[in-house]
């Protein structure tokens, strides 16, 4: 079995839930080797939970130059570890950095690449791997086969269910020493600015989404409150985002993101083509709107008709009494 | 400064989008546009030139059509348009497409920056930028939602929903730029006129030096095996609210153990 190379994601060490699924995708394909760009005390935490997920091997970067510039000098660590190891497929989060040096890998190292898959699957014969992506505001599903070079895949958050590895296999870990030549330090990061923490979790990650779009008519309160009583991430369409109600960055849709939760619910959004781009992927939907014809309604498992302002905190309330 | 933007020609993604029998994108059957989200990047490029006396290129590839991408890019006022027109192209991948746009770049010279919108709105796959920087050497930054130059660095900031960042570039730079960072000008009659009298050149890629074996859909490094309608969702329940549709709406997320 050949190694599988796998980015890791993490915030001090705490590993994003993005990576666990990664790490179980890549059990699938072989190996499944950590790539972990981590300051030496954040590297202890993460290890642990990238076994439990089936890393075999962590490969430990520290070089600040990695961590401190953009794309460049992790394309140099991923292009010595592909040559180095010669893996079986590299996979990396669907996210700009991820996408980027997916990119960037695929070029310089000759190799298939395919960003933003739901699915991955070995091919017949170990002969690279087999993707599936939603394309065209999901309406249609593209299954690609990617064996030139080594395969380098891009997976969206929530596509894989996570499971654990069992066994209790000691993780082997490297320390990756690559000199990072000057031209791949010419992005860098100069400022960083925390959003004010919401509480809730991040949209394209969460299992459950609540949106709100021009019905709400600049008040999300009842979205935050459904979103708040299901523990869900809060988004908005761009009719509410273009009209300064809710920020960009939490913006689902074409131009926004694209999420795919177990649970999605539209509130006084229309279902324009821009907006369903961004969800229509996802497992469950559900959407109240003040009008019957909305086009929403001929996506949803389940809908109400009826005005926001009193559907959103009826169900929160309910939904509370239910958790007791 | 010299900006290049990159366009691209998309079906109308109000009209019905499909595919070939060969699992690529048609193009020929479905009306096509200037893709929205390369506005943008052309407005940016327009108000950047403007402030340094700059000269805008558009830049696009694809089939005849294409060139009304181009055009409507000239009409807003872009100074030259480039259009790369050769049928070996058709089919070509993210990294041919990257492959043909880099020698095009090179091939306009002298270049300080290269703009895109932050992704094409049929394929949308977001790469080109990384790969185009890869190919020219240089750095790319991305989804920009401010962008201003200043003495051979190109500063950004790129939001997310946890954080807002300041990115810095040494030019020259790819950047890619957002549906937030400006708002794209409609062309005037004058821009209309004028745009008539722009220099546009097309380009096969005999005059790139690519050889037409690393385009197109055979040169591709990925393959599509199928391609499939996703069957339309069917319709759940619909309930009007009348007093109780809140807790109706409770019950049927219990009902699913989202409580």
């Amino acid at each position: 079995m050949s190694e599988v190379l796998v980015l890791v994601d993490h915030v001090e060490g705490a590993v994003r839930k993005s990576t666990a699924e990664l790490l179980t995708a890549a059990r699938r394909l072989g190996e499944p080797s950590a790539v972990l760009v981590a300051a030496p005390e954040h590297a202890d935490a993460a290890r642990e939970s990238l076994g439990r997920y089936g890393a075999e091997k962590v490969y430990r970067v520290e070089a600040p130059e990695v961590r401190e510039h953009l794309v460049a000098p992790l394309v140099d660590v991923f292009a010595n570890l592909v040559e180095r190891t010669g893996a079986a497929a590299v996979l990396l989060p669907s996210d700009p950095d991820g996408n980027e040096v997916a990119g960037r890998l695929a070029v310089r190292t000759g190799s298939g690449v395919i960003t933003d898959a739901v699915d991955v699957q070995p091919a017949e014969d170990g002969a690279g791997v087999r993707t599936v992506q939603s394309v065209f505001a999901g309406s249609y599903t593209v299954t690609s086969l990617v064996n030139r070079g080594t395969p380098v895949v891009t997976l969206k958050p929530n596509s894989v269910p996570v499971e654990e590895a069992g066994g209790e296999a000691a993780v082997v870990e490297e320390a990756v020493d690559v000199s990072i030549p000057e031209e791949s330090l010419a992005a860098r990061i100069v400022q960083r600015s925390e959003k004010q923490q919401t509480g809730r979790p991040g949209l394209t990650e969460a299992a459950i989404v609540v949106s709100g779009g021009r019905g709400t008519g600049g008040d999300f309160g009842p979205v935050e409150q459904l979103a708040d009583a299901l523990g869900a991430a809060v988004g908005a369409s761009r009719a509410a985002v273009d009209a300064g109600w809710y920020p960009h960055a939490y913006q689902v849709g074409q131009t926004g993101a694209s999420v795919s939760p177990q649970l999605y619910v539209a509130a006084g959004i229309s279902g324009a083509i821009q907006h369903r781009a961004g969800m229509q992927t996802s497992k469950t939907i559900v959407a109240v709107n003040k009008d019957a014809e909305a086009p929403i309604f001929e996506l949803v498992d389940f809908g109400v008709v009826g005005d926001l302002f009193t559907v959103l905190p009826q169900a929160a309330e309910e939904i509370q009494r239910r958790k007791g | 400064m010299n900006i290049v933007v990159c366009v691209k020609y998309v079906p109308d993604a109000q009209a019905g989008r499909g595919f070939e029998a060969d699992h690529t994108t048609d193009r020929q059957g479905v009306d096509g546009l200037l893709s929205e989200l390369d506005e943008y990047p052309v407005e940016e490029a327009l108000k950047l030139a403007e402030a340094t006396e700059g000269t805008v290129t558009v830049l696009t590839m694809g089939p005849e059509d294409a060139a009304d991408a181009i055009k409507r890019a000239l009409q807003m006022g872009a100074d030259q348009g480039v259009h790369v027109c050769d049928d070996a192209i058709a089919g070509s991948d993210a990294v041919a497409t990257s492959l043909v746009l880099a020698e095009a770049i090179r091939k306009v010279g002298d270049i300080d920056l290269v703009l895109t919108g932050l992704a094409s709105t049929d394929g949308s796959m977001s790469v080109v930028p990384a790969m185009l920087a890869e190919r020219l050497g240089v750095p790319q930054v991305t989804f920009a939602s401010e962008l201003s130059v200043e003495e051979g660095t190109v500063r950004i900031r790129r939001d997310s929903d946890v954080a807002s960042e300041t990115i810095e570039a040494r030019l020259p730079a790819v950047v890619s730029v957002t549906d937030v960072i400006n708002e794209p000008r409609y062309p005037s009659f004058k821009g209309i006129m004028a745009a008539k009298k722009k220099p546009v050149e097309t380009w096969t890629l005999a005059d790139l030096g690519v050889d037409a074996s690393q385009v197109g859909l055979d040169a591709a490094w990925t393959t599509v095996e199928s391609v499939e309608a996703r069957p339309p969702r069917e319709q759940g329940e619909v309930v009007t609210d009348e007093g109780q549709g809140g807790q109706a709406l409770a019950e049927f997320l219990a009902s699913r153990k989202f409580v």
